[in-house]
C-alpha cells in the first residue's frame, strides 16, 4: 500500500461491474501533484468510467479512493469534473453565463441564490478559456469548440486542486484545442494537477507529462517517456495499433 | 360454453392479439404510443358513430384505425419540425384529440348509448351478452369472433413481415439501406395497435390495452435473448396474465379487466425477481460471485509478492491475514476457503501458500492482460 | 364580470387556474428533463390509492383522498425507478407499465368496494374526466394551499431543480444530494397531478403538465421566463377553459381547457419570433429545419468554387446530373432555386448560384462545420 502524500490522487484495486462485465479491474494509480496525465486506451476500455467511478459518480465493487492522502468525499472541493460534451442536452434554455455560474453551486446552501460574487468568479474564469464575449449567448447556439470551453470554465470557477476531463479535444476545432492545451499548462504550472481522458494518441506526448494505458485493466502508467512505448500500445490496443500509434511512440521516423 | 369460460377465451384472446404490436412497441422504445393511440381514437369513433348511428358498424372501427394513424402522423410531424421533443409531443396530442371527442359525445350525444366510460374501460362481464347470430344461428359472443379475427391477422401480418419488422426495429438505416421500407413497416405497426385498441375496447377497455400490449412482452423482455423466443414468451405471459385474472375476478367478484392488468403485472414482477439470467435474485447471486472472485485473485496477488520476503511468514498465516488485507475475518475465511476449493492455495501448517495454478493466476493479474 | 359572479364559476375558475399554474411550473423541468409523460402516469397510478382510502374510511373527503392518490403515485414512480435501473426494460415501457398495471388494480379495487362488476359506475366518472363543476370551495382553499406551496418549494430550490434539470451529473460531483433533489421534485409533482384529478381528470393531466411548458420554450431561451410563461399559460388556459365551459351549454370543462392549451401550443410552434414555423416556412419555403441545404444548390456552389474568378461560369445539367441521385428531377430543383433567387440560367443550359445562393451556401457549410465539430 503506497501513502504517499505528494500524489494528488491515489486509485487503489479500483473495480466496477455491470450486470455481467467487470468494466474496471483492480485499477491501481498514483498520479503526482501538478501532473498532467492522460488515459488512453481502446473504445470500451472504461476510460470514462475510470474517472467516474473515482468521483463516486458511478458505484464501484471494490477499491479506494484518496485525495492528497485522505479518503475522497465529494463535496468537498478537491475534484472539478468535465464530462463529455455529448452527454449534456444543450437545448436547454440557459446562457454560457449561468453555465459556468452552476459551478459555484457547490459552495452555497440549500436556499442560497448565486449572487453578484459568484457572477464575478463565472466571468473570471470565462475570461480564462476567451469566451467572456459569449456571456448572454444561449447555450443552444454554440458551436462544439464553444460548449467545450464553456464547460472547460464551469470547471475552473471551482478553483479545485484536481480536474478531470472527458474527452476535451473530441470534435473542436484547432483554435478551441490550443486554448484548452494552453489552460492545462497553466493550471499544471500553478500546481493543479489535471487528469484527461484523451482520444488522439498522436498529441499524447505534446499535452502530458504522464500516461495510463488501460483496457479494462491498468496495463502500465508513468511518465510518457517511460511508458508510451509501442509495446505497451500494443498490448493495450490488442495489436490493432497501426502506423499513428507507433509514431506517437516515437518508434518510426516519419 | 358457459359465459365464463366465454370471457376467458375472449380475456385470452384479446391479450395475446395485443402481445403481438406490443412487443415491437416495447423493443422501438415507442410503448407509450399505445396509451396516446387508444386515447385518441376517440374523436374517430364518435364522428363514424354519428355518420352510422350504429355501434356495431365497422365503420367505427376504420375510422379508430384510420384516427390511431393519424395520430402517429401528427406526433410526427412535431418531432420533425425539431420543435418540441418526442416525449412531449405524445403528450400534447393524444389529450387534444381525446378532448375533442368527449365535447363531441357530449354535444352530439349526450342521450345514446356511446357511454365514455364504457369506452375508456369496458367490461368483459358484459360481453358475453353481446352475440354474434348469422342467419339466426348463435355463433357465440361477438367479442370472441372479433378479437379472433384482429389476432389472426396480426399474427399473419407479423409472420409475413418478419424480416422486415425485426430489421426495422432493431436498425431502421440498415434496413432502409437494403431496400425494405421502415416507413411502411411502421405506419403498418400503427395501423395494427390502432385496431387492435379498438377491437379490444369493447372488452377491456383502453386503458386496459396499454397494459396488455406493454407488460407481457416486458416480461418477456426479461426472458429470452431473441426476437423469436420473446414473442413466444410475450404470447404465453399475456395467456397467463389473461387466465390468472379471469380466476381471481370470478372468484372475488370484481373488475375481470382490471384484475388482468394487475396479474400482468405480478408475472412482470415473478420475472423481475427470478428471471434466471435478468432477474435480481440472479444479478445479486452473480454479483456476490463477483466479489469473491477478485477477492480470491487479490488474495493470490498478496500471497505472491509476499511468499519470498522476510515478512513471508508472518504475511502469509492464516490467521493474520484478514489484518494484512484489511478484511473482515469472516470475509477473509470464506474467501480462503474458495481459494482452497478452487485449488489455487493450500494450507501449510499455519501458513496459507499459493499452488502452481495459483501462481500462475497471480501472475497473470500482475501483468495486466489474460483471462 | 358578472360572469365572477356566479359562485360556481368563481370556484372552478380559482382551482383551475391554480392548477394551471402548478402543473405549467413544475411541467416546464418534467419537459426539460424529457419526463412529460410522467404526469399521464402518475394520474392513472393514483386510482388505488383513491380507491383504498375510501375503502378504508369510508370518506370522500379532499385531504384524505389527496393524500391516498398522492401515495399510490409516489410508489409507482419508485417502481418505474426500480425497474428502470435494475433491468434493461426501457423507460417508456416501465412507465406505461406503472400506468397501466396500478390503474387496473385501482379498478380491481373499487368493484370490490362497489361489490359489482361494473366498474364504470362506481364513481369513477368524475375521476377520469374531472368533474371541475362538482368542485366546492373547500376543494379549492385546499388545492390553492397545495398549488401555493408547490410553487413556493420550487422557488427556493431553484438552482438545485435547475441543476438537476440540466446535468445532474455535475451536479452530483459538486457533492449535491442529487437524489434527494429528484425525489422532491417529483413529490412536487405529483401534488400537482393530484391537485388536478378533480378538476381535469385522468386522461387530460397529461397536457396539463406538458402543453403549457412546450408551448412556453418557443417563446424564451432562459428558464426563469419559461416557466414563469407556463404557469401564466396554465392559469389563463384553466381559468378561460372553465369560464367557456360555464358558457355553452354541454361542453364539460376538462377538455375545454384542454382545448385552449393546444391552441396555445399551436399558436405558439407556428409564430413564435424567430422559432416558429410560420417565420421558417417564410425564410426557407419548407417547415422542416434548414439542415442541410438544398443538394443541388450545394453543387453548383462547389462547383462555382472552381472558378472563383469567374463569379457567372455556369454548369450544365449533365455534369449536375452525375453529381445527383438518380432519378432526382434536376429541372424541377433549379426551377425551384430559381424562383427562391438562389441559382440563376447564365447562358445555353447553364446554371450557378447567385450571390445570395452563394451566401445561403456558405452559411449552411459553416452550420455543418460547427455541428460536427
Amino acid at each position: 500500500m503506497i501513502d504517499d502524500r505528494s500524489a494528488a490522487l491515489e486509485v487503489e484495486d479500483l473495480t466496477v461491474a455491470y450486470s455481467d462485465q467487470p468494466v474496471l479491474w483492480d485499477i491501481d494509480l498514483v498520479v503526482p501533484a501538478g501532473d498532467k496525465m492522460a488515459i488512453v486506451g481502446p473504445n470500451g476500455a472504461g476510460k470514462s468510467t475510470l474517472i467516474k467511478a473515482a468521483m463516486g459518480l458511478v458505484p464501484s465493487v471494490a477499491g479506494e479512493v484518496r485525495v492528497f492522502g485522505r479518503p475522497f468525499a465529494k463535496g468537498n472541493g478537491e475534484i472539478a469534473y468535465v464530462p463529455q460534451r455529448s452527454s449534456l442536452e444543450w437545448d436547454f434554455p440557459t446562457d454560457v453565463l449561468d453555465v459556468v455560474t452552476m459551478g459555484t453551486y457547490g459552495s452555497l446552501g440549500w436556499f442560497s441564490r448565486p449572487g453578484a460574487a459568484e457572477r464575478d468568479r463565472a466571468r473570471a474564469a470565462l475570461e480564462e478559456v476567451t469566451m467572456e464575449a459569449f456571456e448572454r449567448r444561449p447555450i443552444a447556439q454554440l458551436s462544439g469548440g464553444q460548449q467545450q470551453r464553456v464547460l472547460l470554465a464551469r470547471a475552473l470557477v471551482q478553483e479545485a486542486p484536481i480536474l478531470m476531463l472527458d474527452e476535451p479535444f473530441q470534435g473542436v476545432d484547432a483554435p478551441t484545442e490550443q486554448a484548452i492545451a494552453a489552460v492545462l499548462d497553466r493550471l499544471s504550472d500553478e500546481g493543479k494537477t489535471v487528469i484527461v481522458v484523451h482520444h488522439d494518441l498522436q498529441t499524447v506526448p505534446e499535452y502530458f507529462d504522464s500516461v495510463l494505458l488501460l483496457n479494462v485493466r491498468a496495463i502500465e502508467s508513468g511518465p510518457v517517456a517511460d511508458v508510451f512505448t509501442e509495446d505497451n500500445l500494443r498490448l493495450t490496443f490488442g495489436g490493432r495499433v497501426g502506423v499513428l500509434a507507433q509514431l506517437a511512440a516515437g518508434e518510426i521516423d516519419s | 360454453m358457459s359465459p365464463e369460460l366465454e370471457i376467458l377465451a375472449i380475456a385470452i384472446v384479446t391479450a395475446v392479439a395485443a402481445a403481438l404490436p406490443g412487443t415491437y412497441l416495447v423493443l422501438r422504445r415507442t410503448a407509450m404510443v399505445s396509451d396516446a393511440i387508444s386515447h385518441a381514437i376517440l374523436p374517430g369513433i364518435v364522428v363514424a358513430f354519428f355518420l352510422t348511428q350504429d355501434l356495431n358498424s365497422p365503420l367505427l372501427m376504420v375510422a379508430a384505425a384510420a384516427t390511431g394513424v393519424l395520430t402517429v402522423v401528427l406526433i410526427e410531424a412535431l418531432i420533425r419540425s425539431r420543435l418540441v421533443p418526442e416525449d412531449a409531443s405524445i403528450g400534447i396530442v393524444f389529450p387534444a384529440l381525446f378532448s375533442i371527442g368527449v365535447i363531441l359525445i357530449s354535444r352530439g350525444a349526450s342521450d345514446v348509448h356511446l357511454d365514455t366510460d364504457a369506452v375508456l374501460l369496458g367490461e368483459l362481464a358484459f360481453a358475453p351478452f353481446h352475440r354474434l347470430t348469422v342467419a339466426g344461428v348463435d355463433l357465440g359472443p361477438a367479442a370472441l369472433w372479433s378479437m379472433g379475427a384482429i389476432l389472426a391477422v396480426n399474427a399473419v401480418l407479423i409472420l409475413l413481415a418478419w424480416k422486415e419488422l425485426k430489421l426495422a426495429t432493431v436498425d431502421a438505416s440498415l434496413a432502409a439501406l437494403l431496400g425494405f421500407q421502415p416507413l411502411v413497416v411502421h405506419y403498418g405497426l400503427m395501423t395494427m395497435v390502432s385496431v387492435t385498441a379498438v377491437g379490444a375496447f369493447d372488452a377491456v377497455g383502453s386503458i386496459l390495452v396499454v397494459a396488455l400490449m406493454i407488460a407481457p412482452p416486458a416480461t418477456a423482455y426479461l426472458l429470452a435473448e431473441r426476437l423469436g423466443p420473446m414473442i413466444g414468451f410475450a404470447v404465453a405471459t399475456a395467456a397467463a396474465g389473461a387466465a390468472l385474472g379471469w380466476a381471481v375476478a370470478l372468484a372475488l367478484d370484481v373488475s375481470i379487466a382490471g384484475a388482468i392488468a394487475t396479474a400482468s403485472g405480478l408475472l412482470f414482477a415473478v420475472a423481475f425477481l427470478a428471471a434466471p439470467q435478468r432477474g435480481l435474485l440472479a444479478q445479486a447471486r452473480r454479483r456476490s460471485g463477483q466479489r469473491l472472485d477478485f477477492a480470491v485473485r487479490m488474495l493470490l496477488v498478496h500471497l505472491l509478492h509476499h511468499e519470498d520476503t522476510p515478512e513471508a511468514a508472518e504475511e502469509c498465516r492464516e490467521a493474520g491475514l484478514f489484518r494484512h488485507l484489511g478484511w473482515r475475518e469472516a470475509w477473509t475465511r470464506r474467501v480462503v476457503g474458495k481459494a482452497e476449493q478452487r485449488e489455487l492455495v493450500a494450507r501449510a501448517g499455519e501458513l496459507v501458500l499459493p499452488t502452481e495454478a495459483g501462481r500462475h493466476l497471480a501472475n497473470n493479474a500482475v501483468i495486466g492482460f489474460g483471462d | 364580470m358578472e360572469l365572477f359572479g356566479d359562485y360556481t364559476l368563481r370556484v372552478v375558475a380559482l382551482g383551475s387556474g391554480v392548477l394551471g399554474a402548478a402543473a405549467g411550473a413544475l411541467g416546464s423541468f418534467a419537459y426539460l428533463r424529457r419526463q412529460s409523460l410522467v404526469g399521464d402516469a402518475l394520474s392513472h397510478a393514483a386510482l388505488p390509492g383513491i380507491a383504498l382510502v375510501f375503502l378504508l374510511t369510508g370518506s370522500k373527503a379532499p385531504l384524505p383522498i389527496m393524500l391516498g392518490a398522492a401515495c399510490a403515485g409516489w410508489i409507482s414512480t419508485l417502481a418505474v425507478r426500480l425497474v428502470v435501473r435494475r433491468s434493461r426494460v426501457p423507460y417508456d415501457s416501465a412507465l406505461g407499465m406503472a400506468l397501466a398495471v396500478f390503474f387496473g388494480f385501482g379498478l380491481v379495487l373499487l368493484t370490490a368496494i362497489q361489490k359489482r362488476p361494473d366498474a364504470a359506475q362506481a364513481g369513477l366518472e368524475s375521476f377520469l374526466f374531472g368533474q371541475a363543476a362538482s368542485l366546492l370551495r373547500e376543494d379549492v382553499v385546499v388545492m390553492s394551499i397545495l398549488g401555493a406551496g408547490c410553487l413556493i418549494v420550487l422557488g427556493a430550490l431553484w438552482k438545485e431543480f435547475k441543476l438537476l434539470s440540466f446535468d445532474s451529473e455535475f451536479g452530483d460531483s459538486l457533492g449535491r444530494p442529487m437524489r434527494r433533489v429528484d425525489g422532491l421534485f417529483t413529490l412536487l409533482l405529483v401534488v400537482a397531478v393530484v391537485i388536478g384529478l378533480r378538476t381535469v381528470g385522468v386522461v387530460l393531466m397529461s397536457a396539463m403538465v406538458v402543453a403549457p411548458a412546450a408551448a412556453a420554450r418557443q417563446l424564451t431561451n432562459r428558464l426563469a421566463p419559461m416557466v414563469v410563461i407556463a404557469a401564466v399559460i396554465g392559469v389563463i388556459s384553466g381559468v378561460s377553459g372553465a369560464v367557456l365551459s360555464s358558457l355553452i351549454p354541454r361542453l364539460p370543462t376538462g377538455p375545454t381547457i384542454v382545448l385552449v392549451l393546444s391552441a396555445f401550443v399551436v399558436l405558439s410552434l407556428v409564430f413564435a419570433p424567430g422559432r416558429g414555423l410560420f417565420w421558417r416556412w417564410i425564410r426557407l419555403g419548407r417547415l422542416q429545419p434548414a439542415a442541410a441545404l438544398n443538394p443541388v444548390l450545394m453543387h453548383l456552389y462547389a462547383l462555382s468554387q472552381q472558378h472563383p474568378e469567374e463569379p457567372d461560369h455556369g454548369h450544365g445539367l449533365a455534369v449536375l446530373r452525375t453529381m445527383s441521385p438518380a432519378g432526382a428531377d434536376l429541372e424541377q430543383v433549379l426551377g425551384d432555386l430559381q424562383s427562391r433567387g438562389l441559382a440563376h440560367v447564365v447562358g445555353e443550359g447553364l446554371w450557378a448560384p447567385t450571390p445570395i445562393g452563394r451566401r445561403e451556401a456558405e452559411r449552411s457549410l459553416d452550420h455543418e462545420a460547427e455541428v460536427r465539430s
